[in-house]
């Protein structure tokens, strides 16, 4: 009976996970194959991207074309249920003015949001892990890239990662047998690579978490699982049922085939196959239980459909709600012991919030013109990107900003849609009629964009905290964001629209709009990539962190956080590989103490 | 008021802007609740289901009209209005949500507008006028930064009718088409450009 209810969870468990996402479900997978009784809770409701997910639905068959509303901010196709920038009932406040808004992302719903996300998947390097010992700024980690390196391989292994092995500087490689090989570049991924290498920017694979072709069942199990043969067994048979990529359907509607990674199609199947997990949806957790001896009790959830509140307990509990509502559930957790939120003897639950720095320019080339039909589909995009280039001018000074930023293409012949022609007027003034037509025909497709990732420093201006009035639908008291960037983050948005106005131009293009050299109009606002980390970071002080190097809780030993909250830095990189990395070997971690019966 | 006073008030008002006044008594507002934060994905949706549609018979024609001016069928493809193009406006305009709110209005006086001013230059409405005489009057509107200050809340106007109607056009299948897209199908390997494509472009 792996999906429960309240009245039907087998308490007390091993271990409670709350959240079902990239840290949750690695969480309750690694757990659970390795023997240990789990309970998942999941805020929002079951979900089955077998059944659910839309493939190949053409805008037409949409309502408003599939196009963003409040409802689905990311349009109708957008495999988020019951989430965006605002969830109903479930406030949260931000300050005001852009410079200092923090916008939240969230999805109630099995796998969260894990289900539309952009599937990059890439590692941090050796200097992503120690930045502060590099240039004086922000925190080092109390583990390195070696603590990391065979967790990335594993994890690349379990879901499925495409990329290739470049041998770049602090763009580490993964062992033998981990990748699958890269999507096929498109016409204008080959013609940006030729453009931005002349202009010494490296343009090789992109690294994704998409099936390229179905996953070795046969080797792979014994890796990831050695001495543990029904492990093995369960889990061959999930790579099995998992398809390889049919090359067309857009990613962030989510997988119909599981052809890429989403927690409810790669991490939970073989989880829930052990008969070990039990999961129960529509579980909103607000408080972890304290006992006379210190250590966590268990959790109280409110049950979403009924609006009551229940407890259930286990000998150990892991955080993995995100890192915001990670960070929001601590707080919450209020007693005589920790008046100030659980686990906060430091104070600094809820603090260093970080973000990645987003920044884009657009522009059109010419020689992309009236190309023969060719489908472009590919794996959704993405089959090229550009890592980091410019550690040595960074290292010597010569840049206005400490850290880097990454490059992700957009292109093609993209599924046509509400947004296609809009894009292309500008290359046609006040066109209508029959020229209108024929220009749509020669410039589409001859479009490029560039996507900036770039790491953010934390800092004190940008963090969360409990709101002293507002609660949400629940009763439950809600997060209230400050936020802030500095100058290094800025100049970074500024260097990224001179960089990108460059490869455009050397291509022979022309930008849609002159680039912005202003930072505070080139940066996106607080939230808006939500690659929010941070929160509860990770330390070797407890003074100055909120747990130690195996995201355990320096106040309460048996309270773990396994999502982005751990982090003590915001690599270019994006987060979720480094999240699952992360919470596998939490997991492990877990189960050594309790093996050693610590816990 | 009649449509004969109607357009008499125009021609004296010399169609000026905004309409919103006079669209609204003879057009519905827009009502109903949105599809919600979690809709069924998998199923096609019909313009009028979600919410009542609220342009008037008229304003269909005028916009069926107008749409065909911005999209009129060639060798390739059929106009806008042929592919259904005036009810996904219809529904896009409806629509409860704010966005869609903010066209409507505009939607309705531009539509109101456009015959009025082709009364008042041509002395007669916009479905009676030549098609020459319909591309004249849009040749004013066409371009916001060239058009006349007179001019320029009608040339905003047909700037967004333009992106409804071209957006709605190259959302349906026949769009596509025109477009040479041939993706959204599965395969079982994804190939490599074409090694005569790239040899052209010197990107070998």
């Amino acid at each position: 009976m792996p999906f429960v209810t309240p009245a039907s969870m087998r308490g007390p468990y091993d271990v409670i996970v709350v959240g079902s996402g990239a840290g949750g479900g690695q969480a309750a997978y690694t757990l659970s194959m390795e023997g240990a009784r789990v309970l998942m809770l999941e805020a929002g409701r079951r979900y089955v991207p077998e059944s659910e997910t839309p493939m190949f639905q053409t805008p037409d068959q949409a309502p408003l074309f599939g196009e963003g509303t409040t409802d689905k901010p990311f349009g109708f196709y957008d495999a988020t249920v019951d989430g965006g920038w605002q969830v109903p009932g479930e406030p949260y406040v931000s300050e005001v003015p852009a410079a200092h808004e923090f916008r939240w992302w969230r999805a109630r719903m099995l796998g969260g949001r894990t289900n539309h996300w952009g599937r990059i998947s890439l590692r941090n390097g050796p200097y992503d892990f120690k930045p502060f010992t590099r240039d004086g700024h922000g925190f080092d980690w109390p583990i390195g890239y070696a603590d990391v390196a065979p967790y990335y391989d594993k994890v690349e292994m379990l879901i499925g990662v495409y990329g290739s092995n470049e041998g770049l500087e602090n763009t580490p490689d993964s062992a033998a047998g981990c990748l699958l090989p890269p999507p096929a570049p498109l016409v204008s991924d080959l013609m940006i690579q030729k453009h931005a290498n002349a202009l010494g920017i490296p343009t090789v694979p992109a690294h994704r978490a998409v099936l390229t072709r179905k996953l070795d069942a046969d080797s792979i199990p014994a890796r990831l699982h050695p001495g543990n043969p029904a492990a093995q067994r369960i889990l061959a048979t999930a790579m099995r049922e998992r398809g390889a990529c049919l090359w067309a359907t857009p990613c962030g509607r989510g997988c119909s085939v599981r052809a890429n990674y989403q927690s409810p199609t790669v991490h939970l199947p073989p989880a829930l196959a052990t008969g070990r997990l039990d999961i129960g949806t529509d579980a909103m957790v607000h408080e972890v239980t304290l006992g006379s001896d210190g250590k966590a009790r268990g959790v109280s959830f409110i049950d979403r459909r009924t609006g009551r509140e229940h407890a259930v307990r286990a000998r150990a509990v892991i955080l993995a709600a995100s890192a915001c509502e990670s960070a929001r559930i601590m707080l919450n957790s209020k007693s005589a012991q920790f008046p100030d939120g659980l686990a906060n003897s430091s104070g600094l639950v809820g603090r260093y919030i970080m973000d990645t720095v987003g920044s884009s320019v657009e522009g059109q080339i010419p020689k992309l013109e009236s190309l023969p039909p060719l489908n472009e589909d590919g794996a959704d995009g993405h089959a090229l990107y550009m890592p980091w280039w410019l550690y040595r001018e960074q290292k010597a000074g010569r840049l206005p900003f400490a850290r880097g930023y990454h490059i992700e293409i957009g292109s093609g012949r993209r599924l046509p849609g509400f947004g296609t022609p809009a894009s292309l007027q500008w290359l046609s003034p006040g066109a209508y009629g029959a020229r209108l037509k024929q220009d749509l025909r020669r410039y589409y497709g001859s479009l490029v964009s560039f996507d900036g990732r770039g790491e953010m420093i934390p800092n004190e201006r940008s963090y969360c905290e409990i709101d002293p009035a507002v609660k949400d639908r629940w009763g439950i008291p809600v997060l209230r964001f400050h936020w802030g960037w500095s100058d290094h983050e800025r100049q970074q948005a500024v260097h990224m629209q001179r960089t990108f106005a460059d490869v455009i131009e050397a291509m022979g293009g022309r930008l849609r709009r002159p680039i912005e050299t202003d930072g505070a109009k080139a940066i996106s606002r607080g939230g808006e990539i939500i690659h929010e980390v941070g929160g509860a970071i990770m330390g070797s002080d407890a003074r100055r962190s909120v747990t130690n190097a195996w995201g355990q809780t320096w106040d309460v030993a048996n309270l773990f956080v396994a999502d982005g909250a751990v982090f003590a830095s915001n690599a270019d990189k994006n987060p979720t590989l480094t999240i699952m990395a992360l919470a596998w070997r939490t997991a492990d971690h877990v189960l050594e103490r309790m093996r050693r019966k610590e816990l | 008021m009649d449509r004969r006073t109607t357009i008499k008030w125009l021609i004296a008002a010399r169609a000026a802007w905004p309409l919103r006044g006079l669209a609204s008594v003879a057009s519905r507002p827009a009502s109903g609740a949105g599809y919600g934060t979690d809709p069924d994905l998998l199923r096609p949706y019909v313009p009028g289901e979600l919410w009542p549609l609220c342009l008037t018979a008229r304003q269909k024609e005028l916009a069926a009209l107008l749409s065909d001016v911005i999209i009129p069928a060639d060798e390739r493809s059929p106009s806008a209005s042929q592919v259904g193009v005036v009810s996904y406006i219809d529904e896009w305009v409806s629509a409860p949500y704010s966005e869609q709110q903010q066209d409507r209005g505009m939607v309705q006086d531009g539509l109101a507008w456009i015959d009025a001013e082709s009364v008042r230059v041509f002395g007669r409405p916009f479905d009676a006028i030549a098609a020459d005489d319909r591309r004249r009057l849009c040749d004013r509107l066409c371009d916001t930064t060239t058009a006349a200050p007179v001019d320029a809340d009608a040339a905003r106007f047909f700037a967004r009718y333009r992106e409804l109607t071209a957006g709605a056009f190259y959302s349906t299948a026949e769009g596509r088409r025109d477009l040479n897209y041939i993706g959204n199908v599965p395969m079982t390997s994804f190939p490599p450009p074409p090694p005569e494509l790239l040899r052209r472009l010197d990107l070998e």
